[in-house]
């Protein structure tokens, strides 16, 4: 994973709650084997609507999506994450975000922030009014600037993941450095509980 | 000691090791099917990896299996099931591949075989994973980064999510089913009313489920936003997990009862939220939006969205004019096109049972296209061996092979535009079900009687 350490740039304002992973990425998409190719699904459906705010070109460019409550509720699918990293977002804003989503997001450098309602609108309404708002989400400091309304506001990202991001880490490699700790923790594992080989017949 | 709940008790027999406010959890079971796998897979395989712990890992075909053989799947999705038998094969990972007798949805293949059980750590790339939960196990979907994390360590890291409790009490009322139950729950809470959170199910309404219930009300965690959702485990637990193909036996037997009897939540324990419902006021319930909070009673009529509060007008509005419904319509009045019977949620046995029940000896409405998906093969057998799928057909439903099917627009039952269902599943998301489709969330039972009565209906309207 690239390291994340500040996202600068247009915002585009999504004022829906409960945008679900099957808008972000419909599923006929998920056919593939691919960690790639999925930017022309990205709200597949939504963007048949011209007047839909994706295809305002005024918003070209935008790097941070602010949007709704509950943003990436549904499905697991991580090419929801892919899908809006393709489509050149690297970091969303939103009041509330779904578990999964936020998972997926941390660990392919597409930022998540948690916004109190009240940010999270002032930004949508300055974003509405002046598509070249430039906002600037900073992974280190875990702060959210927005200078031309003079919003400045921290969101809470676990220091893990702050590190995660800001050096790329690959976590499969941090974990394997816990080898003994695993190794000596599946000792402890009862007899009873189950494998795919043990089979009654 | 302090006193515990369910959830805490599981977390903590589970921590390999924590680093800052995280929890590297071991993984009991890995559910692992063919669409969030494969570059799961291709990364082990970058990296030279290889899958840790094979044994604890299965593997089956589900979301994109055709379900007839009447219309095979399509390239793309044959080479992702390609894909899965491959890497099963390279990965030495037991694999339930479509023709085998174990096939089915992971989620009702892995309690079928012993493999859940009670006080397990369960994950999948799925979010119904939390189906599982309905043992007494923590069981939650993970993102395919998190499914290759699992596959190379066996474990993951997790933040410890907060506890939360959904208490019904009192007894369902007739024909009042544990998709109502959740379903009422989740139009109380909404869809993030549980963000954050395991949430453990309990009262007397849900102990009187069965295990079929259990996992019904478990299944839709995922819509209330929790991580994951829970039952203490109890008698009707062990009665259905004893005998099962991977369940213990004999002395392993005694110790895993001894180990499950000690799970449920302690007398005293605190959750940080608890939440109160009377089964009583519960009734058979049907969405008309486009997200599972969405609903209203089978009496109720399409809401207007003036009458709504603020924060919620717009969504309606828009959720309206998607479904195509008019506000202070009749739910009763809303006639369908399709009738879909399937998915994790409701195509285990019990529910097919009870759809039966309603359609036998009668006919679907002419015009309206139906179809009963069974869960797994095994339930498919079983419903067979009962005389179901007779039952079914002479009704005029399809009676297919099993899959995720109509729950998801990506095999090849899909819903055409503008097309609207009745449908057990647990997403009315737009185009959940195929591009511009319309999904009505129901209980099987209702969409057994909608199906005859052409229009949203109850099996005594009939
Ligand atoms: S039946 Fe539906 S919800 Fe369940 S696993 Fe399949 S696609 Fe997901």
């Amino acid at each position: 994973m690239e390291p994340v350490r500040r996202v600068v740039g247009r915002a585009l304002p999504l004022d829906r709650e409960n945008v679900d992973t099957d808008q972000i990425i419909p599923s006929h998409w998920l056919k593939r084997t691919e960690r790639t190719g999925y930017g022309a699904g990205l709200f597949e459906a939504w963007r048949r609507d011209p007047a839909f705010v994706l295809n305002d070109p005024r918003y070209r460019g935008a790097r941070v999506l602010v949007a709704g409550a509950n943003f990436g509720s549904g499905s697991s699918r991580e090419h929801a994450a892919w899908a809006l990293l393709e489509g050149g977002f690297r970091a969303v804003i939103a009041p509330k975000l779904a578990d999964i989503f936020r998972g997926n997001a941390l660990r392919n450098g597409l930022v998540p922030v948690t916004l109190a309602m009240p940010a999270v609108t002032a930004l949508m309404r300055a974003a509405e009014r002046d598509p070249a708002l430039e906002v600037v989400v900073d992974v280190e400091a875990g702060a959210v600037h927005a200078a031309a309304i003079g919003l400045h506001e921290h969101f809470v990202l676990e220091a893990r993941a702050r590190d995660a991001l800001v050096n790329g880490w690959d976590e499969i490699e941090i974990t394997q450095k816990h080898a003994a700790d695993i190794a000596a923790f599946e000792a402890t594992r009862s007899a009873w509980l189950p494998t795919t080989t043990r089979r009654a017949t | 000691m302090t006193a515990r709940t369910l959830a805490e008790k599981i977390w903590d027999a589970h921590v390999v090791a924590s680093d800052d406010g995280a929890d590297l959890l071991f993984v009991d079971l890995h559910l692992v099917h063919e669409v969030t796998s494969p570059q799961a897979f291709d990364g082990l395989r970058q990296a030279g990896r290889r899958v840790r712990r094979p044994e604890l890992t299965l593997a089956t075909m589900d979301h994109n299996v055709p379900t007839t053989s009447a219309t095979p799947a399509d390239p793309i999705s044959i080479g992702q099931m390609d894909a899965m038998t491959r890497n099963a094969r390279d990965f030495g990972v037991r694999l339930y591949p479509v023709g085998a007798p174990e096939q089915g949805i992971v989620h009702v293949i892995a309690p079928q075989l012993g493999m859940t059980l009670p006080g397990m750590t369960i994950v999948c790339g799925d979010s119904h994973t939390s189906t599982h939960g309905a043992f007494g196990s923590i069981a939650f979907g993970i993102g395919t980064s998190e499914v290759e994390h699992v596959l190379a360590t066996q474990t993951l890291w997790q933040r410890r999510p907060g506890t939360m409790c959904v208490t019904v009490d009192g007894a369902l009322p007739a024909g009042v089913s544990a998709k109502d139950l959740i379903l009422g729950t989740i139009a109380r809470l909404g869809t993030s009313g549980g963000v954050g959170a395991i949430v453990e199910y309990r009262g007397s309404a849900v102990r009187a489920l069965s295990m079929d219930g259990r996992m019904t009300v478990c299944n839709m965690s995922i819509e209330l936003g929790a991580r994951a959702g829970l039952v203490a485990p109890d008698d009707v637990t062990f009665a259905f997990v004893e005998g099962r193909p991977h369940a213990p036996r004999g002395a392993a037997w005694t110790a895993a009862l001894d180990a499950w009897r000690r799970l449920p939540t302690d007398d005293g324990a605190a959750f940080d939220r608890e939440v109160h419902i009377d089964a009583r006021e519960l009734r058979p319930y049907v969405t008309w939006g486009t997200n599972p909070g969405q609903s209203v009673t089978i009496d109720g009529r399409v809401p207007d969205p003036d009458a709504l509060p603020a924060e919620q007008r717009e969504a309606a509005v828009r959720a309206l004019r998607y479904m195509d419904l008019r506000a202070g319509t009749p739910i009763r009045d809303v006639a369908v096109d399709a009738v879909f019977v399937g998915s994790c949620t409701n195509a285990r046995l019990e529910d097919l049972r009870t759809a039966g029940e309603v359609v036998r000896g009668r006919r679907v409405r002419s015009g309206i296209r139906a179809l009963v998906v069974p869960g797994s093969m095994a339930v498919k057998a079983q419903a067979e061996r009962e005389g179901l799928d007779r039952v079914f057909r002479d009704a005029g439903f399809d009676w297919r092979d099993a899959g995720c099917s109509m729950c998801l627009g990506m095999n090849p039952d899909v819903l055409r535009p503008g097309e609207r269902c009745a449908s057990t599943s647990n997403r009315n998301f737009e185009g959940r079900q195929g591009p511009g489709g319309r999904t009505h969330l129901v209980s099987p039972a209702v969409a057994a009687a909608t199906a005859i009565a052409g229009h949203f209906a109850l099996p005594e309207d009939l």
